[in-house]
Formats: C-alpha cells, sequence, structure tokens
C-alpha cells in the first residue's frame, strides 16, 4: 500500500474515530437524537460488515463465483455456520482458515 | 472525596471489567496481527492503534483500503461503523457534565463498547459520588487490554509467511461480528438486504456498494421490524 495513502488514511479515521465518540460528550452536549434514527442503528452492524465482505468473498475478478476456482466462498459460508452455532470469533476465524487452506490443497491436487 | 476514595474506586473500575478483558485481549490480537495481513506496514498498524483506537473501523478501512477503495469512501464506511459511538457518547454524555474539557475528551477518545456498557450500569444501580474515578478505571483496563495484546498482533503477524493468505482472517473476524449482530429476524434480514444489494452493486466505481448496502440493510431492518412484531430469539 501506498506510504501518503496510508498516513492520510491513519489522519482521517483519527478525527472520524474521535468526532463520533466525543460528538455529544465534547461537542455537543445538550442533544438528543429522534427515536427513529436510534432503532434503526441498531441494524448498523450487521448490515455494514455484511455488505463490506460478501463482494470479497463471493465475486472473482467482478463476477459472481461459487466454484472450485473460488474456495474462499466455501470457506466463508462454513465460518458463518461456525459462527452462527459458536458466537466465537477466534472459533470462526479457525474454521474458515482451516476450510480456506483444505479446500486448496484439495481442488490444486 | 478523598484519595483514598478515589483509589478504591478506579480499583472497583478495572476489577469489574475482568470478565471481559479475555475476549478484549484476543480481539486486540486478531485485530493487530490482521491489519498487518492486510498489507500495513508495522509502523502504520502500531500508529493506528494508537490513534484510531477502534478495531471494527480499523478492520473494515484495511480490508477497503486493499480493494483500492478512496479514501473518502474509506472514510464514510468508518463514520457508519462507529455511529454507535455517538449512540454511546449521547447516553453517557450527561455523567462526565462538569468535567474539564481535556478530561471528557480523554473519555471520548477511549470510549468503548465494552467500558460503555460496563461503566453505564454501574451509573444506574450505584448512586453518584465515585463514578469518575470507576469510569477511569473501566477505560483504563479496557484501553490497555486492547492496545498491548494489538500492538503484540502486529508483530507477530508480520512474523507470518504469505502463502497462509492471513488477510482473509479479516473478512473472518468481520463475519464473526456481524453474525454476533444478528440477533433477531428483523437483522438477519438487515444482514441478507445489505450482502444482496452489495454484490448487486459491486459493478460500480469506488465501492460506493458498500453505502448501498449498508442503507438497504437498515431498511430492510426497519421495515421487517414493522411487519413481524413477533421476532425470534432475542
Amino acid at each position: 500500500m501506498d506510504t501518503t495513502f496510508v498516513w492520510a488514511l491513519i489522519a482521517v479515521l483519527t478525527v472520524v474515530s474521535f468526532v463520533s465518540r466525543a460528538s455529544f460528550i465534547l461537542l455537543f452536549p445538550r442533544v438528543t437524537l429522534p427515536r427513529g434514527l436510534q432503532r434503526g442503528l441498531r441494524f448498523v452492524p450487521a448490515a455494514v460488515f455484511t455488505a463490506l465482505i460478501a463482494p470479497d468473498v463471493f465475486l472473482s475478478s467482478g463476477a459472481l463465483e461459487l466454484g472450485p476456482s473460488n474456495p474462499k466462498a466455501a470457506a466463508a459460508v462454513l465460518a458463518g455456520v461456525i459462527a452462527w452455532r459458536t458466537r466465537n470469533t477466534l472459533a470462526t476465524i479457525l474454521a474458515g482458515m482451516v476450510a480456506l487452506h483444505l479446500l486448496r490443497i484439495a481442488l490444486l491436487g | 472525596m478523598s484519595n483514598s476514595d478515589s483509589l478504591r474506586h478506579f480499583l472497583a473500575g478495572c476489577k469489574a471489567c475482568l470478565p471481559v478483558l479475555p475476549g478484549v485481549m484476543s480481539f486486540g490480537l486478531i485485530c493487530g496481527a490482521a491489519m498487518v495481513a492486510g498489507g500495513l506496514s508495522k509502523t502504520a498498524a502500531v500508529a493506528m492503534t494508537l490513534f484510531v483506537f477502534a478495531g471494527t473501523m480499523q478492520l473494515a478501512a484495511v480490508q477497503l483500503a486493499a480493494t483500492g477503495a478512496p479514501l473518502v469512501v474509506i472514510a464514510l464506511a468508518g463514520a457508519i461503523i462507529n455511529l454507535r459511538f455517538a449512540m454511546f457518547s449521547l447516553s453517557i454524555a450527561p455523567h462526565f457534565q462538569g468535567l474539564p474539557a481535556r478530561l471528557r475528551a480523554l473519555f471520548a477518545y477511549a470510549l468503548s463498547d465494552n467500558g460503555y456498557a460496563q461503566s453505564i450500569t454501574h451509573f444506574t444501580l450505584h448512586p453518584a459520588p465515585g463514578h469518575i474515578p470507576y469510569h477511569a478505571g473501566v477505560t483504563f483496563a479496557i484501553w490497555s487490554a486492547w492496545t498491548v495484546p494489538a500492538i503484540a498482533g502486529v508483530f507477530v503477524g508480520a512474523a507470518f509467511p504469505r502463502e497462509w493468505q492471513l488477510e482473509f482472517t479479516v473478512s473472518l473476524t468481520l463475519l464473526a461480528l456481524g453474525v454476533a449482530n444478528m440477533r433477531d429476524r428483523a437483522s438477519a434480514l438487515a444482514a441478507l438486504a445489505a450482502g444482496v444489494t452489495a454484490l448487486l452493486a459491486a459493478g460500480l466505481p469506488y465501492r460506493i456498494g458498500l453505502i448501498l448496502g449498508a442503507f438497504a440493510g437498515v431498511a430492510a431492518g426497519i421495515l421487517a421490524e414493522r411487519w413481524i412484531r413477533p421476532s425470534s430469539g432475542r
């Protein structure tokens, strides 16, 4: 990754991160949020994380690829099942990594 | 309040965090290792850990940067991911009223999911004196339990060979966090709508599909909550 880009990224994220947390503690201590907005916020994590990883896992050079040329897809589905059953980040990572490498070895021979 | 009282509350805050520390520490370790696997230099990964201090936002940023997303989209995605902190900030702010701005800035910087949950619960159950040193103790415990393992993770992660494809751990960590947030049908539908939208919009430039997916997911969640009243297992 380009060094200038990385440092610009760190600077921007530092500001975004601080502003989000300081918003009502430091910057606008007397404001309240509308209830509708507060209700919608609870869907943010599930929505953002899925939207974030779906293209990286299921697409291969821009097209949907679920077959043997993209072992990440099957590994991620398996890891998703483990995540659902165990609710454990470490177990999810281990299952996904083991599945990825076993599939890769099995498919490449 | 005397100094010994303050110290007592500070230590009580630290001690109250003990049950969550293993989880915080292992997430820190994973996060540090994943940032280096995702393509950051060790210096950049350590700087990001200390300045940004937001694990999921950092992982999302590394994942997006590795696929060539522009700064504006990464910043926007980060702001969406961190929206929950604005809510925490709103709910905890009344307890910090009257404190010097510098201390409020410090508490804001180090506000965390676990720290917020711990302190706000304590504040509602116990009467006022001692809240500030208690929160200082909570903040100290969570901050160090996250940053120290994260920095260790940066150096451990850098030692692994590239063929191990450890960058996949970034996706897997985000997957685990996404699933952890699917607590009922409405939020599972929100995730489904977000994922499908992101896939359909993957051809659009600048990874705008992520932002569209996030909005589609939240909209689907709100609608689902309205249509299917009795939701399963919360």
